[in-house]
């Protein structure tokens, strides 16, 4: 046995953490320079309309104000790819919050208070912000985000619908949710000549890069993007967002480097945000409960500026054996502020309201959740017809029951009280895609025996230095304390962003392409290393994006134990435990870390993360952490994660699958379907709030008309 | 917790020949005088941080986060809401944990502030609970940890001092150390968010260092 045997997949220590325990991880908004000002913005306060005045006088008349930028003096950009990146460059208002201004200023203060003093008249014009699912101007787009077809159908559902033993149709709501990362979105820009070099909190610095260089004019090569250290995203720092164009105009505007952090409450707004979902689901079954039809359809928001269509019914053309198949989105396009990827867009709110779905087609026939799901099982992906590379949802489903006491669960409804709680257990499966996108790297062996390793990747707590350093240490069969990683800087090269699960099979596949070359150019040279050492680079464009003939998916299996109080109507999650089946797991320490914080994510989708449209006011109602609920500290009792260790050869040469979203997937559903286990009612709206729950528990027991008689 | 304003004081330590003095506006540059707020708006102010003493002259709406990120530049202390709903800005004033983005620097005349960088002092080694969120891996992105340690280092102290929290038992004895079960960490540390869902690492974590 070498000492690189165990590399991969070892709980190996995260390679930053002593500054991140310490304070001295430094992020976006962290770096001081002589001269350095700041940016506050200034929001619209109307929803739809046009500004028609500017009055930045009281403002530029603050002490340490330096500059009031809105349409009317800020430069003129080029076109972004991306609209919602086209601030100050237009009179419009898209929807309330949409950024009119940005004030420089000598300190935070002085910026604050100028963008208060900054004055701003509208016309407005008539808006319109609330989704329905017979709302009128919802369409069929021509695809949802992810490029998936909107509409694809198998068979006859209709007809199999019609025909079925046992059917099944409801409808559910998942409302709009906040990514809401604890570093809110910032940027530190500086301009020397024309060259630009940014900090920015952002999951990618190659598409940051990319728009500056449309936005300025530039090219690519005289802008530098770095983000050391990310304070989480969750998909909101997929895509470059208005703070670093803000951040980068008012550095050119005024010649000093500019930090714009956005304000907490700014940005539900502007950072996008998981659009409401509205689902109705059809099942039709046999008497055995095999799946004859599955019908979801959904109907969800974007906004004026920019379409993005949560491909919530996607996961169902992958999960069960239905011969007759149909899923469909439509999507109306509101005043409402442009929505955008948040933790398994399409797959979380699409699997809450399948696997829910599925739980009620198990209770109505009296069949094991588990093993309704079992027989469901299909052969290949019942969209495409292709075989899956892996699957083991089965193996997740049986291993989870193990762990969880499965057998042992009174399957009744309303079977368990303790006192005033009623207790309830609910399963629900996940599914995630497996995505992969080109990217370089470059490995150098170094004369003191130490190496090098080169890859623009992002570290956004996922632990990205630390398990590319593990796949070059394995590749190099080299100790992992002699492999040094550079990431997150855009003038290393062209990566993916940290999203869709897909960072560590990306860059891990161009780092060990860049190794397993530099293994070979080693073998051939003699004699000692040149000083700049020997290096070997890896471009996987053209291979790993090659279509698979295999459907390649991870999945998991969510098992929840909840405490319902009659009393007050809070749910509490007592247990929740994940088993997941995604590849070969590269690092057991972080990945554990990965699952539990997805579950615990989903945990706060199920109970307490509630954002709404105002009607009148147009805008998110819970714009802050104190309206909107995250899980803290006392919501999570007992979270668990585990995997199943699976070989699979049509991956990527370290045989895994991403893991960043699933632990999401099936939080939800897990807990609504322990809650209708808990009291016998079915909640089809999320979240489960004490009002809603104790509503419900009330009516049930007093019927209609016997409340308050 | 005190019902008090207990940290707003005026308090007038002696002060050592290691004190430094800044003025907030002009350490950071040269900045024409009428970008200053006026006189009257700002005040000199010495806060012993991480056990050195400083005197500035702070803009009265400077919070102590601010002044720490942003005068000193310790940016340990993180700004994740600046409205005391996250807790990512947590430091030791006098000791007891607080919320540094809600509190004006100029009421802590006097006061000692301890920061994630000046809890393991001029060593190397860590303090036990760094060295406990490092090792049970009790954090992913980073940006509430400084936070929750700090937080963790002022629940322990709150604890063995007999502050009861909202799940003691009501009949425990009066001003006697609490211990620690899992169910008082998590609700002593609810006021620290973590959006990357570590709570049951950090729960480990500071069990790991419980006396």
């Amino acid at each position: 046995m070498t000492a690189t045997d165990a590399v991969l997949g070892a709980p190996v220590e995260r390679r930053e953490g002593r500054e991140k325990v310490t304070g001295t991880a430094r992020y976006a908004a962290e770096f001081p320079a002589p001269g350095r000002a700041h940016a506050w913005p200034v929001p619209a306060t109307v929803v739809r309309g046009r500004v028609t005045g500017v009055d930045t006088a009281s403002a530029l008349a603050l002490p340490g104000v330096l500059a009031v930028l809105t349409h009317e003096n800020a430069p003129r950009l080029g076109v972004p790819d991306d609209p919602t990146l086209a601030v100050l460059q237009d009179p419009r208002v898209p929807h309330r919050g949409w950024f009119v201004g940005v004030v420089v200023a000598e300190t935070l203060e002085a910026a604050r208070a100028g963008a208060a003093a900054v004055r701003i008249t509208y016309d407005t014009e008539p808006h319109d912000v609330t989704l329905t699912a017979s709302h009128s101007g919802a369409y069929v787009p021509e695809s949802a985000n992810g490029g998936f077809p909107a509409v694809t159908e198998q068979g006859d559902p209709d007809g199999a619908l019609a025909s079925s033993a046992t059917r099944l149709d409801v409808e559910y709501r998942v409302p709009p949710l906040h990514n809401h990362p604890m570093e809110p979105h910032a940027s530190t820009a500086h301009w020397d000549g024309d060259r630009l070099a940014v900090h920015c909190s952002s999951q990618g610095t190659t598409a940051v890069r990319k728009e500056l260089a449309r936005l300025f004019a530039l090219p690519e090569d005289r802008i530098t993007v770095r983000a050391e250290h990310v304070g989480g995203g969750f998909g909101s720092k997929g895509t470059p967002r208005p703070e670093v164009v803000l951040a980068a105009m008012a550095a050119r505007e005024t010649g000093r480097p500019v930090t714009l952090a956005l304000p907490r409450r700014c940005l539900p707004a502007v950072v996008g945000h998981r659009a409401p979902t509205l689902h109705r689901l059809r099942l039709g079954a046999d008497r055995g409960g095999r799946l004859t039809s599955l019908v979801h359809e959904v109907t969800t928001h974007t906004s004026r500026v920019k379409e993005f269509v949560e491909q919530a019914a996607v996961p169902a053309r992958v999960m069960y054996a239905a011969p007759a198949l149909r899923t469909a989105h439509r999507v109306a396009a509101l005043d409402v502020p442009t929505p955008s990827w948040m933790r398994a867009p399409g797959e979380c709110p699409g699997m809450y309201a399948l696997e829910s779905a599925m739980d009620e087609l198990a209770a109505g026939l009296g069949v094991d959740p588990v093993e309704l799901r079992i027989r469901n099982e299909p052969e290949r992906e019942p969209d495409s017809g292709r075989p899956f590379s892996s699957r083991h949802l089965v193996e997740c489903l049986r291993e989870g029951a193990r762990r969880f006491g499965w057998e042992s669960r009174d399957p009744r409804p309303r079977s368990h009280e303790a006192g005033p709680l009623l207790i309830g257990s609910g399963v629900a499966s996940a599914t995630y895609p497996v995505l992969v996108s080109p990217c370089v790297a470059s490995a150098r062996a170094l004369p003191d025996g130490g190496f090098l390793v080169r890859v623009n990747a992002t570290d956004i707590g996922t632990g990205a230095r630390t398990v590319l350093a593990q796949i070059a240490a394995d590749a190099l069969g080299a100790r992992l304390d002699r492999v040094r990683v550079e990431v997150a800087d855009s003038g290393i090269g062209f990566a993916p962003m940290a999203g869709g699960s897909s960072g560590t099979a990306s860059w891990g596949s161009a780092v060990h392409q860049a190794c397993v070359r530099l293994t070979g150019l080693l073998a051939e040279h003699s004699g000692p290393l040149p000083d700049e050492g020997v290096t070997a680079e890896a471009d996987t464009s053209g291979t790993v994006d090659a279509e698979s003939p295999f459907a390649r998916h991870a999945f998991g299996a969510h098992f929840a134990e909840v405490a319902v109080d009659t009393v007050s109507g809070e749910v509490r999650v007592t247990r929740l435990l994940g088993v997941f089946a995604a590849g070969h797991i590269l690092n057991a320490r972080t990945a554990r870390s990965q699952f539990i914080g997805g579950m615990t994510m989903g945990l706060g989708m199920a109970l307490t993360e509630d954002s709404t449209v105002d009607p009148v006011f147009g805008d998110f109602v819970e714009r802050d952490l104190a309206s909107y609920h995250v899980p803290a500290h006392a919501d999570v009792a007992d979270v668990e994660a585990h995997w199943i260790d699976e070989e699979d050869d049509h991956l990527n040469p370290m045989g895994s699958k991403g893991i960043g979203e699933i632990g999401i997937v099936g939080s939800a559903a897990a807990v609504g379907n322990a809650v209708h286990h808990a009291t016998g009612i079915r909640f089809r709206e999320l979240p489960l709030t004490p009002d809603r729950v104790l509503t419900a528990l009330l009516s049930h027991e007093h019927p209609a008309g016997m409340l308050g008689a | 917790m005190s019902s008090g304003a207990w940290w707003i004081r005026g308090r007038h330590h002696e002060h050592g020949p290691s004190r430094k003095v800044i003025d907030a506006m002009d350490s950071q540059h040269d900045s024409a005088p009428a970008s200053r707020p006026p006189e009257s708006s700002r005040s000199r102010t010495t806060l012993r941080v991480n056990g050195t003493p400083h005197t500035l002259t702070v803009d009265h709406r400077r919070v102590l986060l601010d002044l720490l990120r942003e005068d000193l530049e310790l940016a340990g202390a993180k700004k994740g809401c600046d409205h005391g709903q996250c807790g990512a800005c947590t430091v030791l004033v006098d000791g007891r944990r607080v919320n540094s983005c809600l509190l004006f620097a100029v009421a802590l005349d006097g006061c000692e502030i301890t920061t994630v960088e000046g809890l393991a002092g001029d060593g190397e080694e860590l303090h036990p609970v760094q060295r406990a969120f490092l090792d049970r891996d009790a954090f992913q992105c980073g940006y509430c940890t400084p936070g929750q340690i700090c937080s963790a280092v002022g629940a322990l102290a709150e604890a063995a001092a007999g502050h009861p929290s909202h799940v003691t038992d009501p009949a425990a004895p009066s001003g006697e150390p609490v211990t620690l079960d899992r169910d008082e960490i998590r609700e002593r540390l609810s006021g620290n968010l973590c959006r990357c869902g570590a709570y049951p690492r950090i729960a480990d974590a500071v069990e790991d260092v419980i006396p």
